[in-house]
């Protein structure tokens, strides 16, 4: 059985707004807005990959990479 | 996605939280970066407003404009030097209000450019005023009321001016707008993509339409591919947007006047 | 050199000048009286390589020429008043961003659409202050068919040298005036000073001349242009010290090379007990006004302004001579006398001559007029 990919998610705090899109686009509750409204990245482990939070951030604040295990 | 054509030291962006205009730009870039096109050669054009201010976030040849004007300048850019690249970043109030009368005679003249529009519904720089493409009866700080002027359809108003390629796409669709803006820039002839973004502060919350994340998801309950709608009634996509190619036709050299080299 | 003598309508020596000077790029908007510009252009440019395109209105045939300035071109529009107040907003942008362009302006009688057919010189203030907001501009005036040729020439030069917006003051009688001129001589031509190391490249950085060395569009420099205030990088700025730094050298880039931008056409004024000061079409009565005067045995002079912006009050004061009376005829209700009161105050008789009633103002009117009011 083929290993699970894991992801690294790189969130670049000077960027953020924290207007909660990648919360709202994310299918696997990786992002929570926490109790002062800010970003939070809590579930990186459940990370698939899928780029959505990505290609929805209006400033360019997430890079998501795949993690090599070589 | 590399993003090597963004201006990284100017960010963060001027943007408000949860702006669809970054989400634009993006899709932007990444079709320029799809094209393989030396970025030397590419130019942007932008009028006045938020929208307007994405080309300075990238490194390409940028040039801010006028309210309205982005257009005209950049035919003048393309018509000197027809090797560059002419993409115009505008808005829907740039494009379609003040800049009305550039986009119908630039599509009719099916002059070799691209122009993207960010369609938030509103103008947003200036406060959330209302726009040529606010629909009916929404709240803007000029309708306190709802607005009771009809929108353009953007789309149709291309395509009967004479538009040689025309889409519809959404932030929430970032591949199918990848892909649209691409074509459009592919296109030989004038090409037009309104680009559906957002503006939560001032359009969205007026008109309830929730937080920004609300906002965007919702462009999948809203939106239709043509290719869905193609075969439903106009019954059934009332209230609904549609999105995908409208108009992709060869540019006949006859009609769309390509300048005799010398006339003696 | 053998002289090439043809006989020219005003605005074709305008579009036949431009050509000379190297303009391969028009847009424009047909309006009465500088229509025959876009014609002939419509038919010349085609033949030496050129672009021209009839545009939507005047304010996108300024926006066309402006890009394709930006994108290297030496470039024109042509208009009269109705079309030049709609170009304003284009002229600021192109004073800001430095974008080197020449707009032929043929002034008709106003306000608004007014005479269309009839002379004036109603629009000399819109050439200074049309555009909103601090800027600084050249305006030349010809005022005969062979200087409507190469006052073009010189204007395109003057762009390109000081990238900044110049603007040819014609008007109806002239545009439409046909005259013989020679236009054999080779012109010598200014291009626009360009970069040539991209390391540090700062488009709006400027050594003493003040004047910015600029890349053109598609030359791999990665320019950003913006009608904001902004600093050497050519990005907005809102900080009050380099708007301030910038609107001054704006300023300075034109006003330190005076010598080289301003030209007066003086005569008899040394011993002159009465100075006509005048531009255009007036200038040519003035001229037989002022031989008439002098056979009569009045001291006459006269001084033309062939630079009217930058208008420097010095060189007027001594370009002027000593003469006690200095009158000022001109078509309209009186635009220019109120700069020449700036430069004299109360030293000298200032006597304001206007017609407003879309005739030229002729040589007898002028002597009549020295005679009635006793000057």
């Amino acid at each position: 059985m083929p290993e699970k990919k894991t992801y690294k998610i790189t969130h670049n705090r000077k960027w953020c707004k924290d207007c909660g899109i990648c919360v709202a686009v994310c299918p696997k509750k990786v992002f929570e807005m926490d109790h002062n409204g800010r970003q939070a990245i809590v579930n990186p482990q459940d990370c698939i990959g899928c780029q959505m939070c990505v290609e929805h951030c209006p400033d360019f604040a997430l890079i998501v990479e795949e993690v090599s295990h070589e | 996605m590399k993003l090597d054509a963004l201006r990284s030291e100017r960010l963060p962006n001027i943007w408000c939280p949860g702006c669809g205009n970054g989400i634009v730009l993006r899709a932007l870039l990444e079709a320029i970066d799809q094209l393989k096109l030396d970025p030397d050669k590419v130019v942007l054009v932008s009028g006045i407003g938020c929208s307007s201010r994405a080309p300075a976030y990238t490194a390409f040849d940028n040039v801010h404009t006028l309210h309205g004007r982005a257009i005209p300048v950049a035919t003048g850019i393309k018509l000197a030097n027809p090797d560059l690249t002419v993409i115009v970043v505008t808005g829907d109030g740039d494009s379609s209000a003040i800049g009305g009368n550039h986009l119908i005679h630039a599509a009719r003249r099916d002059v070799d450019i691209t122009v993207i529009v960010f369609n938030n519904f509103n103008y947003g720089m200036t406060g959330g005023q209302g726009s040529p493409l606010t629909p009916v009866s929404s709240i803007t700080t000029t309708a306190p009321n709802g607005t009771l002027d009809r929108p353009f359809d953007l789309v149709n108003l291309a395509a009967g001016a004479g538009a040689t390629y025309v889409a519809r796409s959404g932030i929430y669709f970032t591949k199918h707008m990848v892909d649209h803006i691409r074509k459009a820039i592919a296109h030989h002839g004038f090409s037009l993509v309104d680009a559906v973004a957002q503006c939560p502060t001032y359009f969205g919350r007026f008109n309830k339409k929730g937080s920004a994340g609300q906002m965007l998801v919702s462009q999948k309950d809203w939106m239709v591919l043509k290719s869905v709608a193609d075969k439903k009634t106009p019954e059934e996509l009332v209230g609904k947007t549609v999105i995908g190619e409208f108009v992709n036709i060869e540019r006949n050299p006859a009609q769309s006047g390509e300048a005799p080299k010398e006339q003696a | 050199m053998s002289e090439r003598v043809v006989l020219m309508q005003g605005n074709e020596a305008v579009a036949e000048g431009a050509l000379a000077a190297g303009v391969r790029f028009f847009a424009g908007y047909p309006i009465t009286p500088s229509s025959e510009i876009a014609e002939v252009m419509a038919r010349r440019m085609p033949q030496v390589g050129g672009t021209f395109i009839q545009m939507e209105d005047e304010i996108s045939s300024i926006m066309a020429i402006i890009g394709a300035s930006l994108a290297g071109k030496k470039v024109l529009t042509a208009t009269s008043g109705p079309g030049f107040s709609l170009m304003q907003e284009g002229l600021g942008y192109a004073c800001m961003i430095e974008a080197p362009i020449v707009i032929l302006e043929s002034m008709r009688y106003g306000p608004s659409t007014g005479m269309p057919t009839k002379v004036s010189q109603m629009d000399l203030m819109q050439t200074r202050w049309g555009t909103h907001g601090d800027h600084w501009i050249i305006v030349l005036s010809p005022s005969s068919v062979e200087e409507s040729y190469q006052l073009t020439i010189r204007a395109v030069n003057l762009a390109e040298k000081y990238r900044n917006p110049v603007i040819l003051l014609s008007d109806e009688t002239i545009s439409h005036l046909r005259e013989p001129i020679d236009t054999s001589t080779t012109p010598t031509l200014v291009e626009r000073k360009l970069p040539v190391d991209k390391t540090g490249y700062l488009p709006y950085k400027t050594d003493a001349s003040l004047i910015p060395t600029i890349a053109n569009l598609g030359t791999g420099y990665r320019t950003s242009f913006t009608g904001l205030v902004h600093n050497e990088s050519g990005f907005q700025t809102a900080n009050g010290h380099v708007a301030e730094a910038l609107i001054e050298r704006l300023r300075d880039k034109l006003f330190n090379n005076l010598d080289d931008i301003i030209q007066y056409e003086s005569d008899r004024v040394e011993d002159a007990d009465i100075v006509f000061m005048s531009f255009g079409i007036t200038a040519r009565a003035v001229s037989e006004a002022v031989e008439s005067l002098r056979s009569q045995g009045r001291k006459a002079g006269s001084l033309r302004f062939i630079t009217l912006f930058p208008f420097d009050d010095d060189r007027v004061r001594s370009a002027a001579g000593h003469a006690r009376t200095v009158v000022v005829p001109e078509l309209n209700s009186g635009q220019l006398v109120l700069l020449i009161k700036r430069v004299f105050g109360d030293s000298r008789q200032i006597v304001p001559m206007n017609k407003i009633n879309g005739d030229l103002i002729s040589p007898q009117e002028i002597l009549s007029f020295v005679k009635e009011e006793n000057l």
